[in-house]
């Protein structure tokens, strides 16, 4: 009897092997995809070009030269430069800035908006829910660019605005994502026996719904900062987003369009930084989804 | 066709009611006092009082939307404050120039994104099979205004085949039309040719794992018969409604491509409106397309429930 009470060595050993959490097994099941890796180092150079463009580059993004109007690229300007004489690289580097800030904060806003109202719709339900869901399914109704397109109009041309109209836009994709999440943690015994301890249900909603929506509402986040980019790309293409002469992606391709037959080159570098960005965002995204919801495989 | 679509019937009302209250609140943003706007350069107080009488902007909100949403209803979307023209026949002048638009673009898009879905899911985890994966993806993340920029300077300005802009009316000249049509279109459809590609990947997966397709196969039938006859057809359904839902993406990358290749369309008109200040344009279109987008979705409901069967008894 004493004998099989006493654990094996071997048995003792598997014990007290350390239990891998929730959060290594996913950053290991995301190391283990290469694609996703390098999403995730294209994003890291895409952030260090643009928090560093001042240090790297020469060139100005907004002085303009009279004597180097579009020259093709060269050793002193690797991409080329504009209509007014700019360094196209630094133009790029420095519209990376916007882009990245832009996808960033409008995703911000969406999540600030959406994830509240998910939270509140999923787990009070009753007409709190029929109202935001309604809601939400108009806004959805309206094509997501013409709808902010129609805002930024409305608010006013400029970067800033342009963040606000697309985050408010894509706000309702959050808030659906958030419900559904909520709905499906609402069902854990952990949470049936934190409500049956008396803890107020707002208390129940922060401490024990909230940590479980995370991983499906950062995936979300991610692919929607790649969308952010190309709407805050397509905004300022249109003249709604940054104002010149500050540079944007966009708003380069916009001037680039007069120039098609002499200048090609003000027309590729940009749009390839817009592509790489947003292609290296939708694989991290991509990435994050299978390692944080194996089941979605 | 049963009661489920009878459900989504009786929902498409309160939410084009709710898109209507949206749009309408759109112009409370606005800075400033839309009297103003219109009265021009110097402000005349007295114009400005004619005017707030006439747009009912001196009556309390409510009863501006009741006002404003009556006219709707009646199909007065109000006039264009720059052109003096009704809205809605602006709107109708211009809808069939991006209705030609979106279903060329959409039949590019199904020609290209279902076989490559097929393909992938038949040749599964092959060499094919993530050279289509890489293409889709590679799709989703072109800008499309972008890859209408390349187009032009590739096909327009270094081939001199197709003219870089410009739009003639399929009933004035048809080849013309086609002609200036056909790389927009190509443009507006790319992005949706590869989200068909996964839904149709995905569903075609699921499809070829079913009883009846491995009842198929053991009947002796060929392969080429039961992926076309037997999976694909059942695979087709979520593709249909899934489809209809790239219809939003169609008609805002309609806004870019439009622009860019100087089309005289719906997206054009939105964006002339917004730098000329005609908000009531800019509200016309977003309303008009909000309800054909939520129409169609009805539509493809009704289709989905045509095509499956098993939705009828439901």
């Amino acid at each position: 009897m004493s004998a099989t009470a006493l654990p094996a060595p071997a048995a003792i050993r598997v014990a007290a092997s350390p239990v891998s959490s929730p959060l290594a097994l996913a950053v290991g099941r995301f190391r283990s995809r290469p694609v996703a890796v390098a999403g995730l180092a294209v994003v890291l150079i895409f952030v260090l070009v643009a928090a560093l463009a001042p240090v790297i580059t020469p060139y100005s993004p907004i002085a303009t030269s009279w004597s180097a109007i579009r020259k093709a690229p060269s050793v002193a300007h690797w991409m080329g430069t504009d209509e007014n004489g700019r360094d196209v690289l630094a133009r790029v580097m420095f519209g990376a800035q916007a882009s990245l800030l832009a996808g960033v904060i409008s995703v911000m806003i969406a999540a600030g908006i959406g994830v509240p109202l998910g939270l509140i719709s999923g787990f009070f339900r009753g007409t709190a829910d029929a109202l935001i869901g309604r809601i939400a399914d108009a806004m959805l109704s309206c094509p997501f660019l013409i709808l902010a397109i129609a805002l930024a109009a409305f608010l006013g041309p400029s970067l800033e605005n342009a963040m606000i109209a697309i985050g408010v836009t894509a706000a309702p994709v959050f808030m659906r994502v958030a419900r559904g999440a909520t709905l499906d943690a609402a069902t854990n015994e952990y949470v049936e026996a934190a409500r049956a301890l008396g803890n107020p249900k707002w208390r129940v909603a922060i401490r024990h719904i909230l940590p479980n929506i995370v991983p499906p509402v950062m995936v979300q986040a991610t692919l929607a900062i790649a969308q952010a980019i190309i709407a805050e790309a397509s905004l300022s293409f249109l003249g709604l987003g940054q104002q010149p002469p500050d540079p944007s992606w966009g708003s380069m391709l916009n001037a680039a369009q007069r120039f098609l037959t002499q200048a090609p080159w003000l027309a590729i570098f940009p749009g390839a930084a817009i592509f790489l960005a947003v292609l290296a965002f939708n694989l991290v995204g991509d990435g994050l989804r299978d390692a944080l919801d194996p089941r979605a495989r | 066709m049963g009661s489920h679509f009878n459900r989504r019937l009786a929902q498409v009302v309160p939410t084009i009611l709710l898109v209507s209250i949206l749009v309408f609140g759109l112009q409370q943003l606005m800075p400033g006092d839309p009297a103003l706007v219109l009265a021009g350069e110097t402000p005349d107080p007295q114009v400005i009082a004619q005017i707030r009488t006439e747009l009912w902007l001196d009556r309390p909100l409510p009863i501006q939307y009741l006002h404003w949403i009556g006219n709707v209803l009646q199909g007065n979307l109000g006039f264009s404050w720059r052109i003096r023209e009704p809205v809605a026949q602006l709107i109708l002048t211009k809808l069939p120039v991006t209705a030609q638009l979106a279903v060329m673009a959409f039949v590019i898009a199904v020609m290209i994104g279902v076989p490559a879905g097929v393909l992938s899911a038949v040749k599964r985890n092959t060499v094919f099979d993530y050279a289509a994966s890489a293409i889709g993806l590679a799709g989703l993340s072109t800008p499309n205004f972008w890859l209408g920029i390349m187009l032009i300077l590739l096909v327009s300005v270094q081939l001199g085949w197709l003219p870089p802009s410009g739009y003639v009316p399929l009933t004035e000249d048809w080849r013309q039309s086609l002609a200036t049509t056909i790389m927009p279109a190509f443009v507006l459809g790319n992005a949706i040719a590869a989200v068909l590609m996964r839904h149709t990947r995905s569903a075609m997966l699921t499809a070829m794992g079913q009883d009846y397709v491995r009842t198929a196969r053991a009947k002796g039938l060929r392969e080429r018969i039961v992926v076309i006859h037997h999976a694909l057809r059942n695979a087709l359904v979520p593709v249909v409604t899934l489809g209809a839902l790239e219809l939003g993406t169609l008609l805002s990358g309609a806004v870019l491509t439009e622009q860019v290749f100087s089309i005289p369309g719906f997206g054009k008109m939105i964006v002339d409106a917004v730098f000329n200040r005609d908000y009531p344009v800019v509200q016309g279109v977003v309303l008009v397309t909000a309800t054909v987008y939520i129409l169609l979705n009805l539509l493809a409901d009704a289709l989905y429930v045509l095509i499956n069967p098993r939705m009828r008894a439901t």
